[in-house]
């Protein structure tokens, strides 16, 4: 039997494993809910036409046809009344004046009277509050898949070392294989799930009413996204297998596993925290551990030329090559050593 | 002759040499039992056979190939500490370390049934392993080491937490392997067991072997003069009788060394000539016994 082979028998077990696994399931789900959530919701709360009582029947017709729904009422007071008891936003009555509690209806003014033609110069392209958003959730979503499958993969492999089925597994396969079968099927899972996501948010902007300048920018955000994605992901794919190597049971993963945590957690803080300042963003758009977060922001932004994302991909790719090396040397220098707690020295030392 | 043969392999664990230049036979078509007291190198030689440690030194070959993957691959091999999958099904767990063993999907499945059958395992397949009792976990165990039918068995310690009811459906299993031609090495603190069990014996005692070959010629080399009397009368005279070392007297039963060189015979002319006698034999070492004097 061949290394690929083995490597396939190894992934194809892993891949089964999560998927009867609740945790994953539930994750996936819960991932997708939050995802259609942020389209419906706000389309939920938007909740229609504003209701307007009138009891002017001149202001009638603009209205109906600025699309709010009129409830025609025979006097002021009727108005008032409706207005008062929350059953309509607002109401026209004689004067014309317009009620309402404690918020001007500009809307419903607007409406009634004739606005100058108003032409800006430097028009904001997309809205500020999905300016912060999509950074966000790109960032989030990124953070949270490499973190919680990287910790899986860590701990599938402490479950090995600690049930001691490892020393089957070597005996039978080159441990390159298990290393192999291991990160690939976890990549996949990851992918998937990403993907997932990806395709519902897709679907959801075009379903969900959006403008079409934010669809026009999300479609090349996340297909850039996507490669940016994996390559991360893969990056640090071996060294969690590493330190869940290091550590002889699982309590000793916290321990293992801190470094490698803090490498994908401070990235996402400096990103998220620093979405405004052009110049760090930038930076971080290149640098391999935080450029699949801070790229794709810059990509939705329209202020990356077409060249960037191409090498900072390069960057990354070359970045994850040495990775791949380091953490299959880590995780080959402690698999087999069951005594406890092994060092990152110890590891990387040839034995 | 397929013999899997461990030629002067040395270990050492730092500064700390745990297998001293070890050298011994495990012979096609026979069960071999390997003892030794703990931390005297039985699980480092087995993990080394297996390729989940290297030697410093020294060769471990399989009828006279040097061992690789490929020819590991065809061992079956029961770890010291024993461990699955514990969130999978034994079937499915079973099945996959077949596989990894390079057998089809399908032989894998069919080999699986037929021992999990034979262990008594059948109705619990579906089940998951950590909700098995321990001795069912090492019935699994067994099965795991040998669904891909191997060429040569190396168990660490098979029978420890098994009810004697098991021990004997498991030694019914091995012993059908080595009646079909291969060897079989397993370890064992119990030396009661690995007596009744082995037609070898191979002693490790401090990282080098005390004694190795088949389990009748060891008891010989390491037979005393020794001999057991039974008398109708007391049997006491013997005390006075010329080149005899009393061991011990209990009325009309004595248990004597004589010295070399001395005539067995003699002895039991004279006990005739005082009357009946019951019974009279060398007495051969246990293999405690035995084990007890290569300790020293």
């Amino acid at each position: 039997m061949t290394t690929f082979e083995a490597a396939k028998l190894v992934a194809a077990r892993e891949v089964r494993v999560k998927l009867r696994d609740k945790t994953f399931l539930f994750s996936t789900a819960f991932f997708l809910i939050v995802t259609i959530g942020s389209f419906v919701i706000p389309s939920l709360l938007n909740g229609g036409p504003t209701k307007v009582a009138v009891s002017l029947p001149a202001a009638v017709a603009p209205l109906q046809s600025a699309d709010f729904e009129v409830t025609a009422v025979p006097d002021d007071a009727a108005a008032e009344k409706l207005v008062r008891d929350g059953d309509v936003a607002a109401a026209v009555v004689s004067g014309p004046r317009v009620l309402a509690m404690d918020d001007a209806p500009s809307d419903v003014v607007g409406a009634l009277s004739v606005a100058p033609p108003v032409q800006l110069l430097d028009p904001e392209a997309i809205d500020p509050a999905l300016d912060y958003l999509v950074p966000f959730a790109l960032a989030f979503l990124f953070f949270i898949t490499s973190f919680t499958f990287g910790m899986q993969i860590a701990q599938s492999v402490t479950e090995e070392k600690q049930t001691r089925i490892v020393e089957i597994l070597v005996s039978s396969v080159p441990v390159r294989a298990l290393l192999a079968g291991k990160v690939a099927a976890m990549t996949l899972l990851a992918f998937g799930q990403i993907a997932l996501i990806a395709i519902v948010a897709i679907v959801g902007v075009r379903v969900g009413d959006m403008d079409t300048e934010v669809v026009g920018r999300l479609g090349p955000t996340i297909a850039w996204f996507l490669p940016f994605f994996i390559l991360g992901f893969v990056m640090l794919a071996t060294l969690w297998a590493g330190v869940g190597a290091l550590a002889a049971r699982q309590e000793d993963l916290a321990g293992t596993s801190t470094p490698l945590q803090m490498i994908v957690m401070l990235p996402m803080f400096a990103v998220v925290f620093l979405s405004d300042n052009d110049a760090v963003i930038r930076i971080l758009s290149y640098v391999p551990l935080s450029s699949p977060m801070a790229m794709p922001i810059r990509l939705f932004r329209g202020d990356a030329a077409v060249w960037e994302p191409i090498v900072a991909l390069v960057i990354l790719a070359a970045t994850a090559a040495v990775f791949l090396a380091l953490g299959s040397r880590i995780y080959e220098g402690s698999l087999l050593r069951t005594n406890g707690r092994t060092s990152f020295k110890t590891a990387l030392a040839r034995s | 002759m397929s013999v899997l043969s461990v030629d002067e392999v040395s270990r050492s664990f730092g500064d700390r040499q745990v297998l001293k230049k070890i050298s011994f036979d495990v012979v096609a078509g026979r069960m071999t039992g390997f003892v030794g007291a703990n931390g005297a190198g039985k699980t480092t030689t087995m993990r080394i056979m297996l390729g989940v440690l290297a030697a410093d030194a020294g060769e471990i070959t399989w009828q006279g190939a040097p061992l690789t993957r490929e020819v590991r691959q065809r061992f079956g091999y029961m770890p010291e500490e024993r461990g699955l999958y514990p969130k999978m099904s034994i079937l499915d767990q079973v099945v996959y370390l077949g596989r990894l063993h390079g057998m089809s999907a399908a032989a894998a499945r069919g080999s699986t049934e037929s021992l999990l059958e034979r262990l008594g395992l059948a109705e619990r397949a579906g089940e998951q392993v950590e909700k098995l009792s321990l001795g069912n976990q090492q019935r699994v165990q067994i099965a795991a080491a040998l669904v891909h039918d191997p060429e040569v068995l190396v168990l660490d310690e098979p029978f420890s937490g098994l009810d004697p009811l098991a021990v004997e459906v498991v030694l019914a299993v091995l012993r059908d392997r080595a009646a079909a031609g291969a060897p079989v090495l397993f370890s064992s603190h119990q030396l009661d067991v690995v007596e009744r069990l082995c037609d070898d014996l191979v002693i490790i005692a401090d990282g080098t072997i005390r004694a190795a070959g088949s389990r009748t010629q060891i008891r010989a080399d390491h037979a005393l003069p020794r001999y057991r009397l039974e008398v109708a009368g007391d049997a006491g005279w013997l005390r006075d009788h010329p080149g005899v070392t009393l061991v011990d007297l209990d009325g009309p039963v004595a248990v004597f060394d004589l010295r070399a060189g001395e005539d067995d015979q003699a002895v039991l002319r004279a006990a005739l000539a005082k009357g009946p006698v019951r019974a009279f034999g060398p007495v051969t070492p246990s293999l405690t016994e035995i084990f007890r004097e290569v300790n020293q």
